[in-house]
């Protein structure tokens, strides 16, 4: 009997120990994606009675231009972002090296990645700011006049773009500064013997030992591309006239800002971000499922 | 080691890098060591337009002004009473799920697993309505711990994800022992693998208390007064009072990124150890 005991223990144990945090995370991430879905369907202030009408939300976001402004913004983001992961690898590979105090410029050179996106806003706010800012004196001292970088809708979205790429460089060049470390010293040297060296090096012996890290990275990058919403929010809450908006603001602005509160119209733009969001999650889940699975 | 070390190269081009180090790094800082100058210049220093040079005095009254004619202080404790809870609670929940979805062989077990790592990935603002609906329906609204509820959820979807694997490089003989002596699986799981998870518990800790307290989105979302917002959240407001004041800006900015950059410091390895996580096989 006792061994009948252990085994259903063993069957049951399991889910004892995942039932805390399972219902947690069921209860606040994975039932509300559907409830958002549900909503969407929904005329709501958030506040009344909710009235269905059915596909209504994305018949108008159709043909609303706002919409367009922050799709394409969020293209330019993503692109632009993916800048991080040479960026951060072109650094790592400038400071692994071993001088007196190199642990510490590392931390140093790490650093924006450790503040708070609230905070990295308000510092490139001020950078970029009219007449005083250092970037608006030096482009003032270089071409004659400055330019008001979060003011103009020409380059403000470039502007929070570049505000964001800082913290995210410093998080990529961690990522291979841990690969490099790792990278089999046998397999450098032979290559040298070989007279691989420079650019065939990085490319032929370098970068595929650092696969992983290069995975992490880019994943990591889109995440944070299509998640930019602290900085947006800061910097320009969206302007000028709404041309540095992107989905999530823009969701957020439909749904719960003085503008009004339309749950259904900002659930609805939520739904078309997780949508162009589950294209990468599912690729990347694919590729986790078959490196489990394969072991 | 790639590049090659410079210490094979000759006296003047290691002379070179070892300048080219420092520099590179100032002009990475430069935005950051701005703000730290403004930071304690004296408002009259701006008025006057000096706004490169050296402060004309150390003026730490910035600060004090943040301090005496805001709830800096306030917004700072609200921080910490929602991310402290929200790093115990996560933790303790992703111990437990980590190790069921490591040890135990359960049909459904990768499912479960990629439940968690996929929920991690979505953009917040598809759970925003519904989120902000669920709290306001259980009278959390604009407290620190709804605020901290949705965040132990959240989080323990990324730790349960590092935890798992972390337990699964764990030697498997130990806990097939322990089985063998007639050990319960409870006791196993506390008194066998939670000390082996240290370090994993050290490097979750140091990460989540940064991603909460730098958070900014759900701040927003779900606390609204100065006697709930954490400092993100009341910073971003301090911003909307304090129009071009900027050396009040830029104390509060340096308050706001205080905590985060000690721990950091502290817990420098046990950081990295963390985010690094996968990106070596």
């Amino acid at each position: 009997m006792p061994a009948t005991g252990r085994l259903t223990q063993r069957k049951l144990a399991p889910w004892l120990f995942l039932a805390p945090g399972l219902i947690m995370f069921m209860v606040y991430v994975i039932i509300p994606i559907f409830q958002s879905m549900w909503i969407s369907f929904y005329d709501w202030d958030g506040l009344g009675e909710a009235r269905w009408i059915g596909t209504a939300n994305y018949v108008e976001l159709v043909d609303d231009d706002a919409f367009y402004t922050a799709l394409k913004n969020n293209v330019i983001w993503l692109v632009l972002y993916m800048l991080a992961v040479p960026a951060g690898l072109l650094i790592a590979i400038f400071l692994n090296q071993t001088i007196t105090g190199m642990r510490l410029y590392k931390s140093l050179f790490f650093f924006p990645f450790v503040i708070s996106q609230v905070v990295v806003g308000l510092m490139f706010s001020w950078f970029y700011a009219p007449n005083f800012g250092l970037f608006y004196s030096l482009i003032e001292w270089l071409t004659g006049s400055g330019v008001a970088i979060l003011a103009d809708d020409r380059y403000v979205t470039y502007g929070i773009i570049a505000a964001g790429l800082w913290p995210q460089i410093a998080y990529v060049m961690i990522l291979y500064l841990t690969g490099l470390n790792n990278v089999a010293p046998d397999q450098v040297e032979a290559a040298r013997l070989d007279g691989a060296k420079g650019w065939r090096m990085l490319w032929y012996v370098i970068l595929p030992q650092l696969r992983p890290a290069t995975f992490i990275a880019v994943v990591v990058t889109l995440l944070g591309a299509l998640r930019s919403f602290d900085l947006v929010s800061i910097m320009t809450a969206g302007g000028p006239f709404g041309s540095s908006r992107v989905l999530s603001y823009y969701m957020f602005e439909q749904a719960l800002s003085e503008y009004g509160y339309r749950m259904g119209y900002g659930a609805a733009i939520a739904v078309v971000l997780f949508a162009i969001m589950m294209i990468f999650i599912s690729g990347f889940i694919w590729k986790m499922w078959r490196d489990e699975t394969e072991r | 080691m790639f590049p090659r070390p410079i210490s094979q190269l000759s006296a003047p081009s290691q002379m070179l890098y070892k300048i080219a180090v420092p520099v590179a790094l100032l002009l990475w800082l430069l935005p950051l060591l701005g703000v730290a100058m403004t930071s304690v210049r004296p408002a009259s220093d701006l008025a006057q337009g000096n706004y490169f040079g050296l402060p004309s005095a150390l003026a730490f009254e910035n600060y004090a002004t943040v301090f005496r004619n805001t709830p800096m202080l306030q917004y700072m404790l609200n921080s910490f009473y929602v991310t402290i809870p929200t790093v115990i609670g996560a933790l303790a929940l992703s111990c437990m799920t980590g190790f069921a979805l490591a040890v135990y062989k359960f049909p459904s077990n990768l499912i479960v697993f990629f439940l968690f790592v996929a929920g991690n990935f979505v953009p917040f603002q598809i759970l925003m309505v519904p989120v902000r609906d669920l709290t306001l329906s259980l009278g959390m609204y604009n407290t620190w711990y709804g605020l901290a509820l949705f965040h132990i959820a959240f989080q323990t979807g990324f730790c349960t994800l590092f935890m798992r694997n972390f337990i699964k490089a764990l030697p498997v003989e130990l806990i097939e022992a322990a089985r063998v002596e007639g050990v319960s699986e409870w006791r196993i799981f506390w008194f066998i693998v939670i000390p082996l998870m240290r370090p994993a518990i050290a490097a979750l800790s140091v990460l989540v208390f940064t991603f909460i307290w730098n958070d900014f989105f759900w701040a927003t979302v779900l606390t609204t007064s100065a006697a709930t917002q954490p400092v993100t959240a009341g910073l971003s407001s301090l911003n909307g009072q304090w129009i071009a004041q900027w050396h009040l800006v830029s104390a509060g900015s340096i308050l706001a990124a205080l905590p985060p950059v000690l721990m950091f410091f502290l817990m420098q390895r046990h950081f990295i150890a963390g985010l690094t996580l996968g990106a070596v096989k």
